[in-house]
């Protein structure tokens, strides 16, 4: 095996205009991801434009903006109170210019202990929610489901802290309780920030009325107003926007004690991870990585030629005659082509995931960071993306034979997919693809978390894949593996 | 056998509704040049094929040293083969043809810079192939098959396309190969090519053998002790005749003359005195030898149809 692999590395670089292919491939990602394509308003309007996430306490960019009616209180605690409503407006829809009546899915209404009132600071929080029922969230990522619940039927809330131990209780009646879930904020401090708050976030829609080959969106901020009563702690309350202005009083933000408890808190924003994307802000480091769609139809073309040439020439004769072994052959071409792929797929992606992402800041692009382990898996997977493709188009020149067929093959199981649902198809239908076809490797370069907890439009377009990393390099190492099957079983019982 | 290096034993194969092999048997042996002889259509790269493993027949078997060519570890050391010189990447030096296939027998480089020279390609061997004649593309091939340094070398049609002056390097080399004990197979639609080069030829026709004989036998059986005789003399004929000879005229002037010795043609000339020019025993070639063959095997194919 190792000669056959040497014999076909040999026969991949004597010839000049595959190693030129090749090359191309990979200055066509880097040439993408470098030039600048598009751009933001980051830093565009002076030093104060300039895009600054919060950071949460686990490291990841935040969203931290909300109406918060609050008071510090020392050592343990616990706070109750009944969310009797909740109502909001939502961004006018499609043709419309006012804005409607409703809540948004991820609104939320309830009570909050935070460290202070700085964007980014650790908090907890059990909450009603628009469209999710009752749920204990902390520090922005982590989110714990009650029991479902609507916006017209009051609910109890009850926040209890006990040292560092954070507990959430729910009621529908206020007096049989029921554990939302229990959280630990370590290192909080013993006086901390409690109260109410209300937060509703960036709404976003796919428009139903998209028209084939183009997909359109809509949104906006919401704002909602929340009617709290029972409130077990009646004195001291003060408001305050995080993330906001201080004078507060605007329709985004202001509270109204109504007296026996009552509270009316109007707030918009969100207390969640920041997303990229039509609901979110600025886009990930796949953006960095546009080229790789082109260079691989460079590196599936040359992956099936690599084959169907020998075909053209009779040449596969020669190799047969040389190396009988013909499932071998085709494993070593699959091989060196997937190994010359990689090579190329995994250092143009080191230099455009690492300069290319400057280059975005520097045109105004909110970048979102990703994790160090994130980085290595959007590079060594652009390789892992482009090594698979090209063994498949190996396989699809043994099964097919002639140059123009493969070729036309690959494009079309290989390349059309993706720029159907990058393109073309509606969001749902380009999401189903990309999980059947070949494409859902693509998903090795999402670089930008999916939230449940947030309202976003998940989709392709916005740099979002329907399946984890790894389950889209499974998709397409399947179709290799079958197709390569396939050729290597006729490649044995057909005449050379 | 003990000394056979390719042994092809009853191979069938069918193409759709065409019978390609017919029962196809012959052995080839070191030492000499065996010519693999017939019309287009015979069956001949077809049965290369099948020795090489590149085409599965019907039926039979073909065995390179006793074992099936799809389980030799490096082949081209067991047999080197040239079936298509045109099977090139018209972008690839030919240097680095010969490279990619060495690699694939674990052959260091220098063995291909030994078969360049050896085809005498060495001032060519860093331009690409595309642009050889097809007379350099046959040493390419030649060159490849040698690789190996491989007790057995099967060339198809080596003769093709070759200027003179290539088509004498060529019997030369062939008859190299033989003498240096290697067992070599040439196959050729024209039996006038092997002329002074094959010792031993398998006719082969319609998917299987003819004849299989050394070339020697075969001229002697042809030539019959014939006896070539010019004369303008009208009478000579009757006189041969008379004495028991079997006499045609093979052209203006002469005839030939079976059934009798020279040493009787001169007696019986001398002796009623008839005037002629030139006697000579008559020497057959390999072509005549071919064409007797192939006749009787026309003839052979309608009486039996």
């Amino acid at each position: 095996m190792r000669a056959l692999i040497h014999s076909e590395w040999t026969k991949f670089r004597t010839v000049r205009g595959w190693v030129i292919g090749m090359a191309v491939a990979g200055f066509v990602i880097l040439g993408f991801g470098l030039l600048p394509s598009f751009q933001g308003s980051c830093g565009g309007r002076g030093p104060q434009s300039d895009c600054v996430l919060p950071v949460g306490p686990e490291g990841q960019a935040v969203t931290d903006g909300f109406m918060f009616v609050h008071q510090p209180l020392t050592g343990d605690f616990s706070l109750t109170v009944r969310v009797a409503s909740i109502t909001g407006v939502l961004p006018p829809g499609p043709g419309q210019d006012e804005m409607r009546e409703g809540v948004a899915p991820w609104t939320k209404a309830g009570l909050l202990i935070k460290d202070g009132t700085t964007q980014g600071s650790a908090y907890a929080a059990v909450m009603l929610t628009g469209g999710h029922g009752v749920r204990m969230q902390h520090n922005f990522v982590h989110d714990t489901a009650g029991m479902a619940g609507s916006v017209n039927s009051p609910r109890w809330l009850r926040l209890t802290r006990t040292q560092q131990k954070i507990t959430g209780e729910e009621s529908a009646d206020g007096t049989a309780w029921t554990t939302v879930g229990t959280v630990t904020l370590a290192g909080l401090p013993s006086t901390a920030q409690v109260g109410l708050f209300v937060a509703s976030p960036q709404y976003a829609e796919v428009d139903d009325e998209s028209s084939f080959g183009s997909f359109s969106s809509y949104g906006g901020f919401t704002i909602a107003t929340a009617l709290f009563d029972n409130l077990s702690r009646a004195e001291g309350w003060q408001g305050k926007r995080i993330g906001g202005p201080d004078n507060m009083d605007d329709e985004l933000g202001s509270f109204e004690e109504t007296g026996d408890g009552s509270v009316r808190v109007t707030g918009s924003g969100d207390i969640a991870p920041a997303v990229g994307g039509p609901a979110g802000i600025g886009t990930g480091l796949t953006d960095t990585l546009v080229g790789t769609f082109a260079g691989l139809i460079f590196i599936v073309v040359i992956a099936a030629m690599f084959v169907t040439a020998e075909y053209r020439r009779g040449l596969i004769r020669t190799t047969l005659a040389a190396s009988p072994g013909r499932g071998k052959v085709l494993a070593a071409k699959a091989t060196v082509m997937a190994a010359v792929s990689f090579v190329v797929g995994t250092v143009a992606a080191a230099i455009v995931v690492t300069l290319g992402q400057e280059v975005l800041r520097g045109n105004g692009v909110y970048v979102h960071p990703a994790s160090f382990a994130t980085e290595l898996r959007i590079i060594a997977g652009t390789g892992l993306l482009l090594a698979v493709a090209a063994a498949l188009s190996v396989g699809l020149g043994a099964l097919l034979r002639r140059g123009t067929t493969a070729v036309a093959a690959v494009i079309v199981t290989v390349v059309l997919p993706y720029l159907l649902a990058i393109a073309v198809l509606p969001p749902a239908a380009g999401d189903w693809l990309l999980r059947v076809a070949p494409a859902a490797a693509f998903a090795l370069q999402q670089s930008l978390i999916e939230y449940p907890q947030v309202l976003n439009l998940y989709i392709p377009q916005a740099g979002y894949f329907p399946l984890p990393p790894w389950a889209g390099l499974a998709v397409l190492a399947g179709w290799a593996a079958a197709v390569l099957g396939l050729a290597a079983h006729l490649l044995r019982r057909r005449d050379a | 056998m003990n000394d056979t290096i390719i042994s092809v034993d009853g191979l069938r194969k069918r193409f759709r509704r065409t019978v390609a092999l017919d029962g196809m048997t012959f052995t080839v042996r070191p030492g000499q040049v065996t010519g693999f002889v017939g019309p287009n259509g015979a069956g001949k790269t077809t049965t290369m094929r099948v020795i090489l493993g590149l085409d599965a027949p019907d039926a039979g078997t073909a065995l390179v040293g006793g074992r099936p060519y799809r389980s030799l570890h490096h082949p081209l050391c067991h047999v080197g083969s040239l079936l298509d010189a045109g099977a090139l990447q018209p972008g690839r030096t030919a240097r680095n043809h010969l490279l990619w296939l060495a690699h694939s027998q674990g052959l260091p480089a220098r063995r291909v810079d030994r078969v360049l020279e050896d085809a005498g390609l060495t001032s060519v061997a860093r331009r690409r192939a595309g642009g050889f004649s097809l007379g350099m593309r046959q040493r390419l091939g030649i060159a490849a098959a040698m690789l190996g340094d491989p007790p057995a070398i099967m060339l198809d049609e080596p003769f093709n396309g070759m200027d003179p002056e290539g088509i004498i390097w060529m019997r030369g080399f062939l008859k190299a190969l033989a003498s240096q004990g290697r067992a070599v197979l040439v196959s050729s639609h024209l039996m006038g090519e092997l002329q002074d080069t094959a010792d031993h030829v398998v006719v082969v026709g319609r998917g299987r053998v003819i004849a299989d004989a050394s070339v020697a036998r075969l001229l002697a059986a042809t030539a019959n002790g014939r006896v070539v005789l010019r004369t303008e003399s009208a009478a000579a004929a009757v006189v041969l005749t008379d004495a028991g000879g079997t006499v045609t005229a093979t052209g203006p002037g002469v005839l030939t003359v079976a059934g009798l010795t020279a040493e009787t043609v001169v007696a019986l000339m001398n002796s009623n005195a008839l005037p002629f020019s030139e006697i000579s025993a008559h020497r057959a070639t390999l072509e005549e030898a071919y064409l007797e063959l192939t006749r009787e095997a026309v003839e052979f194919k309608a009486v039996s149809q």
